[in-house]
């Protein structure tokens, strides 16, 4: 039985490209599209890059036989033909569940997007999906809270929620600072948000943004009788200060945090949302740098596979893009990986880029969050598209009301309550939409004056509609 | 020449969630909203509470959750008589999903003075 060491360079496959082996349901499993090297045979790159982010090294090694390799090594399964890409191709691989740390989204990416990425071999590699086996799964977290949880807290039901990040981004005082919030709160909106970018410069500390922000909120609830929140944003240079931050957001009675879970980084974001389910907390997660690693075609993460990645590290909340305007396969995209932040169990769907089935078993649901560039016209599409378990989030769309930014939260929020109730009323919103808005707008001159400041901008409305259809 | 402008004064109201911000609905637009909730499969539930108390968690139920009610005309019927009795109370109509223990609607149909 016991093997003889040999030493020297063998060729990757064959170890590591295995046709034969059928996938365990404790498996990690691993789409990856690949691009190699000109005269490198399909096989050979599939079987190298499961050697590599699993457990080879480029030559045979002595120590090899003190264990039971076959155990632990990860194996490429299936090779499959990119639809109208001749020079790529996917690599399906398996993983044993014993490669992975319990409950470490960092030790995961570490294996499966590290050195591999690197690979001379390859020209391109990208990690397209992961299929994370439920075993695994009930290792993590996950949510601090989830959709239901976070519903019951802030006592929004059937509808999205609606909210704004504060402009301009940079340079507001504190004071200043928690007036815009205080006008967007009390002119209607749910939620109000940090910039990505604000953590605590010198223009305005956190401590200070903090303080006013609170007043603000309590202020805002206490006039419109409903329960109001602002992402306070704890990213800071160490995760010391980012529990600091955390510590005096609850101190001062505020339902909901924010972390930059890419830049920040995953061990940062677990701990975070570890703090957050602990103390009763809502987490809203930002992704800078998501576009830096998924939006090249043929190179780095599809940022399906980085959803998947939040939903297990922990937010109750995270950035989705809008859609509107887009490309058609955008939306399909869109709806394949908000399945997976807010479903429990998702089919394999290629219409929609889901590689394969996925269990998240009883891990919380994550809100949606739509923000960047969209304003009232795009309501009818957006509540279309998302549904109600999203935040809706319009920044200029709000501060750029002419009355200012009271006058245009009340304005989306509306237009958002016009929406959600001729959808349940049955009426197709995305096609009504003009009529719906206009309706909405003889009772809100708020609504009207909105109208008309973004009429100029084009309403995507054909192009959307026709996006339902395969 | 008196100076006029054309920027609004955007006054602060006390809205009840979701709907907070829409006119009253008609007696048809009711029905729409209550076919609704009954088309997800959701059971009909209606909420009261005195307007002083309206940001608690807990309003009084009016009777128990309509579980499996399919009928439009009982709802409407015990909507109005939950107002009947507590002509000074909000009334909301929710609709429970049993799957997700979560509210898929929930608006207020009556003000309470």
């Amino acid at each position: 039985m016991s093997k003889k060491y040999d030493a020297g360079v063998k060729e990757y496959r064959d170890t590591y490209w295995t046709p034969d082996y059928v996938p365990l349901d404790t498996d990690l499993l691993a789409c990856f599209k690949c691009t190699g090297q000109e005269g490198v045979p399909k096989e050979e790159v599939a079987a190298a890059v499961a050697a590599e982010s699993s457990t080879g090294t480029w030559s045979t090694v002595w120590s090899e036989l003190l264990t039971d390799l076959d155990f632990y090594k990860g194996r490429c399964y299936r090779i499959e033909d990119v639809p109208g890409d001749k020079e790529s191709f996917y690599a399906f691989i398996a993983y044993p569940l014993d490669l992975f740390e319990e409950g470490s989204v960092t030790n995961v990416l570490t294996s499966l997007v590290g050195n591999v990425f690197g690979f001379k071999a390859l020209r391109h590699l990208r990690l397209e999906d992961i299929r994370f086996p439920l075993a695994f799964i009930k290792t993590c977290m996950g949510p601090p809270n989830g959709i239901q949880v976070e519903r019951d807290r802030m006592n929004k039901y059937g509808r999205p929620l609606l909210g704004c990040t504060i402009k301009p981004k940079l340079g507001l005082s504190g004071k200043n600072y928690g007036r815009v919030v205080y006008e967007c709160l009390r002119g209607g909106l749910d939620f109000t948000k940090d910039d990505e970018n604000i953590n605590s410069q010198p223009f305005q500390r956190w401590q200070n943004r903090f303080e006013f922000v609170a007043e603000a909120v309590s202020l805002a609830q206490e006039e419109t009788g409903e329960k109001k929140g602002h992402y306070l944003n704890c990213t800071a240079a160490t995760p010391e200060e980012m529990y600091e931050r955390a510590e005096f957001a609850k101190e001062l009675g505020q339902p909901i945090i924010m972390h930059d879970y890419i830049t920040g980084g995953f061990t940062a974001n677990t701990g975070l949302a570890k703090w957050c389910r602990k103390n009763g907390m809502l987490l809203h997660i930002h992704r800078a740098m998501h576009a830096v690693i998924d939006r090249h075609p043929k190179h780095g993460i599809h940022f399906r596979v980085l959803a998947k990645c939040l939903r297990l590290s922990g937010g109750d909340q995270l950035h989705t893009g809008t859609v509107v305007g887009k490309l058609e396969g955008d939306r399909q995209t869109t709806l394949g990986f908000i399945d997976q932040l807010r479903e429990s169990f998702i089919p394999e769907d290629r219409s929609r880029g889901n590689f394969f089935d996925q269990d998240w078993g009883s891990m919380p649901g994550v809100f949606a969050v739509a923000s960047g560039g969209i304003h009232v016209w795009h309501m009818p599409a957006l509540v279309a598209i998302f549904g109600d378990d999203s935040v809706l989030q319009f920044g200029g769309g709000t501060h750029g009301h002419p009355w200012g930014s009271a006058a245009g939260a009340a304005a989306n929020r509306v237009a958002l309550e016009a929406c959600v109730k001729a959808r349940n009323a049955g009426r197709e919103i995305e096609k009504e939409s003009r009529d719906i808005l206009t309706e909405a707008a003889k009772h809100s001159p708020e609504l009207a004056i909105a109208l008309e400041t973004w009429k100029e901008i084009k309403f995507e409305f054909d192009t959307v509609d026709k996006l339902d259809v395969q | 020449m008196p100076f006029k402008s054309t920027v609004g004064d955007y006054q602060t109201v006390a809205t009840l969630e979701t709907f907070g911000f829409l006119p009253p609905m008609t007696q048809d637009e009711i029905y729409d909203q209550i076919a609704y909730i009954i088309a997800q499969g959701w059971s009909p539930l209606i909420e009261h509470v005195h307007p002083s108390r309206s940001m608690s968690t807990y309003w009084s139920y009016w009777k128990l959750p309509f579980f499996g009610e399919k009928d439009l005309g009982v709802i409407v019927s015990e909507l109005e008589a939950c107002h009947r009795a507590y002509p000074d109370h909000h009334v909301r109509l929710v609709g429970y999903d049993a799957y997700t223990q979560s509210q898929g609607a929930c608006f207020v149909v009556f003000e309470g003075r």
